[in-house]
């Protein structure tokens, strides 16, 4: 494990801020903090794709001067991962921040758990 | 290739197609729309499925012009298209049973936007259901959650929107998890087909190499969609989501959202992994667990609960509870069990929902309890609906929950006793606290009122007659006439592998 962990401090840096995106997402009171994490752990799977699909020595997988040799391009399957991820997390974000944005609106704060004891008193009232 | 291979392809195409046509409709061509399009996949599934059956195959279907280990493939048998004919039907009467609440709860400007949800909720359901490719699952994962979002929060208030938000969180925390399993899986096996990783993993397995990330994958991915299905420690957000989104939206997320990440989770044990590997890695164990749990905390809490619909939703946490203890026993029979009980689920929760809409309808719109005595003679279609779907929740001989706990029981009394055990005490205390909760609440719809007995006529009682009497025949078939679909999804599951 020990010499495989410094080969790939790419990866092991990727898990670390999946970690505090997930931890940030579950744990946060702030509804906009919930958000940045949620941000952060979709990014670090980015980053771990990317870390994965790069080869070292290898160029983008474009093809110019006429270069259709495999052995000069990295992988490009993980790249057009990313893509489609980045698509779904920028969807998902502003699917998040629109209802943050009417939450705030009806109750002034973006406390989430203070707008569960407002709602509470409500159906009391 | 016949031209009837075309057809899961047809559905997912045009369900997601007229998702954006809907967007420039109005209310009521969006509506007239909407059920032609579910007419027309519901027909092309039968069709599917009576082929498949014939030829006792399956097939997969290229995406695209490349070839296999590169392409997109969908893949169709007998299990899959009966799956998507289901599904289709029970979002069908859904939709029908809660149309009156739509147009009451919903600003007339809206309904159409309502489709375009349910539009694509369903291609994402049929894409979940057919697909052969892990990445393309997961887009369709998404799409599913932002649609369900959507369904939930089209009723304005800050009930929903709360609910809303909770639910995109604990939704997002689940797929961040999935995705991150998916590309460790692709890193360990360089494939996102699921028949090439399936390969690949079982290579790796024997080899042994790269055990503790193929393990922590597959727990990621299990544990993810776990959490978008709403197992038990993860539940906290479906409560207020499906207790005040309008009956529709409730009666759907309840019976197909939920059922969707589960039916990919078995398309993940079985053409991803392996069943083999799944029951070596003892995750199964772990689902077993928290399947016992939810069936004993969901029925506990939808006993304290004081709200119909919250009492209803409560009780979906015990079932899926159900589903995963059949996981758990690691079995084909266990697994056959919890895929009967996605279909005997589905078709009693979305009966019960739309039963509650028409008993809260004749109590002053109020859900409370107190307020509900008397209502099964008030509304006697809907008294009557309720009163069956809670028996089909209790498990009496005649409906499907009936069938189902037979079945579970069955697969777990060839177990070895330390799963045995667990299994058959949870299932006959959680029977007995179903009984409790759903016997009350039937109780107290026929206590009689004095004085106020007459009958509340309903608007467009047709339609919603109609709906229940349809959803109870579907619940009829299952518990009575089990054999055959015993036998379909046995011969189903066997040709998954």
């Amino acid at each position: 494990m020990g010499p495989n962990l410094l080969v790939n401090y790419g990866e092991a840096v990727a898990m670390i801020l999946f970690g505090i995106g997930f931890s940030n997402l579950l744990l946060q009171k702030n509804l906009i903090k919930k958000i940045i994490g949620f941000n952060i752990m979709d990014t670090a799977i980015y980053l771990f794709l990317a870390e994965k699909g790069y080869i070292e020595g290898r160029i983008a997988p474009i093809v110019v001067d006429n270069i259709t040799s495999v052995d000069k391009y990295i992988n490009p399957v993980p790249s057009g991962l990313v893509l489609t991820g980045i698509v779904v997390s920028v969807s998902g974000t502003a699917l998040m921040l629109s209802l943050t944005i009417r939450l705030y609106r009806r109750y002034h704060t973006l406390d989430l758990d203070e707008i569960s004891t407002m709602l509470k008193r409500e159906d009391r009232s | 290739m016949t031209f009837i291979e075309n057809f899961p392809f047809f559905s997912i195409l045009l369900s997601l197609g007229s998702g954006v046509l809907t967007s420039i409709m109005n209310k009521k061509a969006a509506r007239i729309w909407n059920t032609l399009i579910m007419l027309v996949i519901g027909s092309l599934s039968f069709v599917l499925l009576v082929y498949l059956l014939g030829t006792g195959e399956s097939f997969t279907f290229m995406m695209g012009h490349f070839p296999a280990p590169w392409g997109n493939e969908i893949r169709a048998g007998a299990l899959e298209a009966g799956m998507a004919l289901f599904f289709v039907m029970i979002m069908f009467l859904s939709l029908k049973g809660g149309e009156q609440h739509l147009d009451e709860e919903i600003e007339e400007s809206k309904i159409n936007l309502y489709y375009i949800m349910i539009n694509l909720l369903l291609s994402s359901l049929l894409a979940l259901i057919y697909t052969n490719d892990l990445f393309t699952a997961y887009v369709f994962v998404e799409i599913n959650t932002i649609a369900a979002c959507g369904l939930i929060m089209i009723r304005q208030n800050g009930r929903t929107i709360e609910a809303a938000t909770r639910y995109m969180i604990m939704a997002q925390l689940g797929s961040g998890l999935l995705l991150m399993g998916l590309c460790i899986l692709y890193d360990i096996t360089g494939h996102l087909l699921m028949s090439n990783i399936k390969e690949s993993v079982a290579l790796v397995y024997a080899e042994g190499t790269y055990n503790i990330p193929l393990i922590a994958s597959i727990a990621m991915i299990c544990v993810g969609l776990a959490i978008k299905s709403a197992l038990y420690p993860f539940h906290t957000w479906l409560p207020n989501a499906y207790g005040n989104a309008t009956v529709s939206s409730a009666a759907i997320l309840s019976s197909l959202v939920s059922k969707g990440y589960i039916f990919l989770l078995i398309k993940i044990f079985y053409r991803v992994v392996g069943f083999d590997i799944i029951v070596d890695s003892k995750i199964i164990n772990i689902l077993f667990v928290f399947g016992l749990l939810g069936m004993i905390m969901g029925s506990v809490n939808a006993i304290q609960e004081n709200d119909i619909r919250r009492m209803i939703a409560f009780s979906s946490v015990a079932q899926i509870g159900y589903i995963y203890m059949g996981f758990g026993l690691g079995t084909t029979m266990g697994m056959v069990a919890s895929v009967f009980h996605i279909l005997s689920h589905a078709s009693s929760k979305s009966l019960l929902f739309i039963a509650a809409s028409g008993l809260t309808d004749v109590s002053g719109h109020s859900k409370k309890f107190e307020k509900l005595t008397g209502s099964g003679f008030r509304n006697p279609i809907a008294g009557l609906a309720f009163s069956i779907g809670a028996c089909s929740m209790v498990g009496l001989p005649l409906f499907s929950g009936f069938i189902s706990k037979l079945l579970f029981a069955q697969a777990a009394v060839q177990l070895s006793l330390s799963k045995l055990l667990p299994t058959m005490i949870c299932l006959a205390i959680s029977t007995v606290l179903n009984a409790i909760y759903f016997m009350k609440t039937v109780l107290r719809i026929y206590t009689p009122v004095k004085g106020n007995r007459e009958k509340i006529e309903m608007p467009n009682k047709g339609k919603y007659t109609f709906t229940l009497v349809c959803m109870i025949v579907i619940n009829m078939i299952l518990g009575c006439c089990s054999q055959p679909i015993v036998d379909w999804i046995e011969s189903g599951l066997a040709i998954f592998g």
